[in-house]
């Protein structure tokens, strides 16, 4: 096959992946688009193991795809949608490892490379191995299997800073010596790379998870693209350029909706373990100004002593309810109680009432966890909105119910300064008529800041314990 | 016009091309998006193919098929929960024809 055609039939491949992307912007499309993007990638795979010599790899091309083949039926089946974060992670980190292969290979057994395809091999072996690891640990994390708090080593900045370093020198270095044992540097270089991926991810915490999975799918398909440089292969350099360009993107649409800067995460900065700031000091503040805020929509205005509501209270709220928002958090995914919600929903919507779900952009563990969580349970998406759709609506709803949220709708990133998530913009759950929350105890929420709501006010109910007795309450009074 | 700017070229189209079209897709399928995107990532495994294929040692041999495996899973993994997980959103009306 003539490079021309292969250039040919690689543009029209890399066509039909982003036709296959653009079908993804409609719900309605999506399932088709995603199918025309694995089609062109097999199209792809066909061709390559057309216009390869296969003479002497066979045996050992054939045993890969099969063996990588029988694994991943297996893992799509046996993976749960609450698990699927760390199956992302788990995907980014394989993905960031073979291209650190494809790039010590290449180093390895293609004759006589110039300078450009040594650089870009070695800096795809760089970032395949920073991939790899930083997505084993953020897997593991999201998989309980690592402390959830960010680890920081003493000295861990210098640290990083050092293997870093070593990446950078080593990426020079091989190019400007190409014979004096190339495969040796790059292995070293590798494993500078997977030193810094793993300093870099544990000392992210768990509530900046979906940045950190969201940027790793980006450095994946970096990775990718970079290794198509070294070898020469145009349709590797285009999908993984866009590839890399999707997750920068999620990573800014992250930032953005907690109003994190990608450094700070990064590198740590404003980034401190989450136990140090217990919003102790910021805590009075909002709860003032949200006394003072129920006073305009509550009738009852006594901040001294409000009858604080109990559960005898859950069959009048709930029927004189006419407007009502659900706010899903990770805790019901925890307490599997998607099924008990969907009910509670179905439930409102016999009795004649609105009933919208508010998800935040950072609900649950990564970007859009949340709508396919109760996706899942057949709960229809044009019921469930964004914050910014739906944030103005909270003052003229009757009630509230949150399911095991807690930072989401936490007022306290509004005032608590110094706190992880001060500043980070929240759904105003607080500005609601009344407000029941369904969480399992008081205690801080995965970013590990006192939530004001919790402090006993009028119209906030606290339903504590498992969500799904916390629904079946909710179910016997709706 | 040299490969190398060829390649760096195609690289900048891509980015662009991508960024602009995943701008237009909702946060609703974002972790959809997100797996597919992954499962794309995987087209490492032509060049997985192409060393393995050349490659003249054994330890090369195994090496790349590690990698065989690593790109394959990435891939078919990644297609296979994106559609799992696709096939799940149901809109009101479907969804009342779909339940009864």
């Amino acid at each position: 096959m003539s490079n021309t055609v292969y250039y040919i039939i690689s543009a029209l491949l890399s066509i039909g992946v982003l036709y296959g992307i653009k079908l993804m912007s409609d719900v309605k499309t999506a399932p088709a688009g995603n199918r025309v993007s694995a089609l062109c990638m097999l199209a792809a795979i066909v061709v390559t193991l057309l216009r390869t010599d296969l003479q002497r790899g066979l045996v050992f091309i054939i045993l890969g795809l099969a063996i990588g083949s029988l694994l991943s039926i297996f893992m799509t089946i046996k993976v749960k949608m609450i698990q699927m974060p760390q199956m992302v992670g788990l995907l980014n980190g394989l993905g960031g490892l073979a291209s650190s292969i494809a790039a010590i290979l290449t180093i390895a057994v293609i004759p006589n490379q110039n300078a450009f395809e040594l650089t870009t091999a070695a800096l795809a072996m760089a970032v395949g191995a920073i991939t790899f690891s930083g997505s084993l640990v953020a897997a593991l994390k999201l998989h309980g299997k690592m402390p959830q708090k960010p680890v920081v080593l003493p000295g861990h900045q210098l640290l990083s800073a050092f293997s870093i370093l070593v990446v950078l020198v080593l990426v020079v270095l091989i190019p400007l010596r190409p014979n004096a044992n190339s495969v040796l540097l790059c292995a070293l270089l590798g494993i500078a790379g997977l030193v810094f991926g793993w300093l870099f991810a544990i000392r992210v915490g768990g509530a900046d998870m979906p940045i950190t999975i969201s940027l790793l799918n980006s450095t994946s398909g970096v990775a990718a693209a970079i290794a198509g440089m070294a070898l020469g292969d145009v349709l590797l350099v285009a999908v993984g350029g866009i590839v890399g360009s999707s997750g920068l993107l999620l990573t800014q649409i992250m930032c953005r909706a907690m109003n994190r800067k990608l450094g700070a995460i990064l590198f740590g900065g404003a980034n401190k373990p989450a136990p140090v700031p217990k919003a102790e000091p910021a805590a009075p503040a909002p709860l003032a100004q949200e006394t003072a805020s129920d006073t305009v929509i509550e009738e009852n205005p006594e901040k001294s002593a409000p009858a604080l509501p109990t559960e005898s209270d859950l069959p009048q709220w709930l029927t004189e309810a006419r407007k009502v928002i659900i706010i899903p958090g990770y805790g019901m995914a925890l307490s599997q109680a998607q099924e008990k919600v969907k009910q509670l929903s179905d439930r409102f919507q016999q009795t004649g009432k609105q009933v919208r779900f508010a998800i935040h952009p950072v609900a649950g563990r990564m970007p859009g966890h949340m709508n396919v969580l109760l996706a899942e349970v057949d709960i229809p998406y044009d019921l469930l909105f964004e914050m910014d759709d739906i944030n103005a609506d909270f003052p003229q709803t009757d009630l509230v119910i949150v399911i095991g949220a807690n930072d989401v709708v936490n007022p306290a990133a509004n005032t608590a300064e110094g706190t992880p998530i001060y500043g980070m913009p929240i759904l105003d759950a607080g500005k609601a008529q009344r407000l029941i929350i369904c969480n399992f105890d008081t205690k801080p929420g995965y970013a590990g800041v006192d939530n004001p709501l919790y402090a006993g006010q009028a119209n906030v109910l606290l339903l504590l314990g498992d969500a799904k007795a916390s629904l079946d309450k909710l179910l016997a009074n709706a | 016009m040299s490969r190398e700017i060829i390649l760096i070229l195609v690289f900048i189209v891509a980015t662009l091309l991508g960024y602009k079209l995943i701008n237009a897709v909702p946060s609703l399928l974002h972790t959809p998006l997100m797996s597919g995107m992954n499962a794309l990532s995987g087209i490492t495994l032509l060049g997985v193919i192409a060393v393995t294929a050349a490659a003249d040692t054994l330890l090369g041999q195994l090496l790349g098929v590690l990698g065989l495996v690593a790109a394959v899973i990435n891939v078919v993994s990644g297609f296979g929960v994106t559609d799992r997980m696709l096939r799940m959103f149901k809109g009101g009306k479907a969804h009342e024809e779909a339940g009864q």
